[in-house]
């Protein structure tokens, strides 16, 4: 069974043994407002926990997408690109942005649960 | 109204012979071009004089514009642009001239950029200046391209350009462009530099940093001299985004706080047109030891002789055609010599004392997004009206309803449901203050009916634009082919 972990710069993981698909959460897709372009890395490429791995464009602003795990990318969201309106619509589903082969399983650890995450953004919501 | 383009009104056979009529004879395109070179003609409307009058005329009267209306729009300075300046850079002698015109038929145009760069040194302390780039953004490119050579020359290893989680976007778009890696650096909860983050990201592979003073929330960077300080001790350099220089003329230099390269936007701060309505001009400035990449050609002077010097040892070459947009820059001459040193050290007091006006008669109603006083341009944090359903697009539209430009939304990103609104020194007194009553009436209209903010603007021929279906799929020019 997978489990769904989150970042403090609002991106999750749903990790899956080795591997982990990573997106935005809803409230990061709430303040960005509606998303109109978003850029992934390609297969392939390496991401680095918290280091930038796309770009994500709503009406407001373009804002960075950090990884919450490092990896290798072994598949990316193709439909995605052309429909960006799925990261408000479903953030955690349809929207989800890239899969990766986790490096370093330790790293899990930095991640918050889902509960933590909920008090964290409760907390800088003020 | 009519919402036709221009080339849905054309009226087949419908002319007019509303074109001048040179002076000189003109030769057929055959004539001069080879025959691969020539296309068919194009598919232009046709209309009566009288009817592209109207079609002009008529969208001119949608336009808002400074000459119409209060404009408080951040970190842009859109301040008045005096009539003068338009007169004076209309002369026969500068609008006729060509830059195909030898050196010797220039010569007043030379003197006049010679003489604008002599004033520009002595504002900013920068050692030379080139007035080739024609917006801001260019003008940062330009720089930062010196910037890179300067290390190649150098043979300095760098790989990171550092810029604060203020900046402008096209601080790291330029740093990109440029090849380097940008690194972001988190403001301190006032949103001034973190010392010793900054201390922590900066080391011998820094090529730059670029900042922006006072920074876009309209505070002055008070620990700009340890911050210069960092970076120079690690071989970087410090470049300057001129946004915001309104603040600071007659009162310090970009060179006393440490800079290395410069731009200015002499559309914002110099009052030339700005916007849509340019032609803008990104005027670049370097000290002593970064002289010497500056693009080709710069305005020299020997034996009372203006010339081309094309002679930079290791310039980066041109970054535009000819001289950049001349009669820009005498827009900005006929500004400074207006103005002189006493008259500019008065518009920056003056823009600083109006953005902090407003701040303290809506301080009680808005919440101000930091301790530190402000500069030219207050940036509000409209949470408490957005907890109350009213975000800060609301405000900016209804804004539109009592007759005035939005200010800059949603920018510094680092503000929550940021509204940016620097009035500039231009506005008098009695506008601040309608301002700042429609600033008040719209929070109490929150409490009365919120829906008129949520539909706002009602005052104007287009509503509100569907901005998420124009950002996904642009509509961008018309197509000759849809016949």
């Amino acid at each position: 069974m997978s489990i769904l972990k989150f970042s403090k710069t609002h991106e999750w993981a749903k990790i899956d043994n080795n591997t982990a698909v990573i997106g935005i959460s809803d409230y990061a897709q709430h303040s960005l407002g509606d998303i109109v372009f978003i850029e992934v890395p390609k297969v392939k490429d390496k991401v680095k926990a918290g280091s930038q791995f796309g770009t994500i464009e709503s009406t407001k602003a373009a804002s960075e997408l950090y990884s919450p795990l490092s990896g290798e990318v072994i598949e990316i969201n193709k439909d995605l690109i052309n429909n960006p309106q799925w990261v408000n619509e479903s953030p955690l589903e349809r929207g989800w942005m890239i899969k990766i082969k986790i490096e370093n399983n330790s790293e899990v650890n930095n991640l918050l649960d889902e509960a933590a995450y909920k008090d964290f953004v409760a907390k800088e919501s003020h | 109204m009519d919402n036709r383009l221009i080339f849905e009104k054309s009226d087949e056979g419908r002319k007019s012979n509303y074109v001048k009529k040179p002076a000189i004879e003109l030769k057929e395109p055959g004539q001069i071009l080879p025959a691969n070179l020539l296309r068919e003609a194009l598919p232009l409307p046709s209309l009566g004089e009288l009817e592209v009058v109207r079609h002009y005329t008529n969208l001119s009267k949608l336009n808002f514009s400074l000459d119409t209306n209060f404009y408080p729009l951040g970190s842009c300075t859109m301040k008045y642009n005096p009539k003068i300046n338009e007169e004076l850079s209309s002369l026969e002698g500068f609008l006729n001239i060509h830059p195909f015109q030898s050196e010797a038929c220039l010569s007043g145009a030379l003197e006049l950029i010679y003489n604008l760069e002599a004033l520009l040194s002595e504002i900013t302390g920068m050692k030379r200046f080139s007035f080739q780039a024609s917006s801001g953004a260019q003008g940062e490119l330009t720089g930062m391209l010196m910037i890179r050579k300067y290390h190649k020359v150098m043979k300095n290893k760098k790989r990171k350009v550092i810029v604060p989680d203020s900046s402008h976007g096209t601080n790291p778009a330029t740093s990109s462009m440029c090849g380097y890696e940008t690194v972001v650096v988190e403001s301190n909860p006032d949103g001034l530099i973190d010392l010793d983050k900054l201390s922590k990201v900066v080391d011998g592979e820094t090529a730059a940093i670029m900042l922006t003073n006072p920074n876009t929330l309209g505070l002055f960077e008070e620990n700009i001299l340890e911050v210069a300080d960092i970076i120079h001790k690690n071989g970087g350099l410090l470049y300057y985004d001129g946004a915001n220089f309104n603040a600071l003329l007659g009162i310090t230099t970009p060179r006393l706080m440490g800079f290395d390269v410069i731009h200015l936007n002499l559309h914002k701060t110099f009052s030339t047109p700005h916007g849509c309505g340019g032609p803008g001009a990104g005027a670049v400035g370097v000290v002593d030891r970064l002289t010497d990449f500056l693009p080709a050609p710069v305005i020299d002077k020997k034996k009372d002789k203006f010339y081309f010097n094309y002679k930079i040892k290791h310039s980066i070459g041109k970054v535009r055609a000819f001289y950049g947009n001349f009669s820009v820059l005498v827009r900005a001459y006929v500004y400074l010599l207006r103005l002189g040193r006493e008259g500019l050290l008065r518009v920056s007091q003056n823009a600083v004392l109006n953005a902090n006006y407003i701040r303290e008669k809506l301080k009680n109603d808005y919440n101000v997004a930091s301790n530190k006083p402000s500069m030219h341009e207050v940036v509000f944090s409209c949470t408490r009206q957005k907890e109350k359903g009213v975000p800060a697009l609301d405000i900016a539209k209804r804004l539109i309803d009592y007759g005035m430009h939005p200010p800059t939304m949603y920018f510094p990103l680092i503000v929550k449901e940021a509204l940016m609104v620097e009035p500039t020194e231009t506005e008098s007194r009695k506008t601040l203050d309608y301002f700042i009553d429609c600033m008040l009436k719209i929070n109490r209209e929150i409490e009365q009916n919120a829906q008129t903010l949520h539909d706002a603007p009602h005052t104007t021929p287009v509503k509100r634009v569907d901005e998420v279906r124009a950002a996904r799929n642009p509509d961008l020019r018309w197509r000759f082919s849809a016949k």
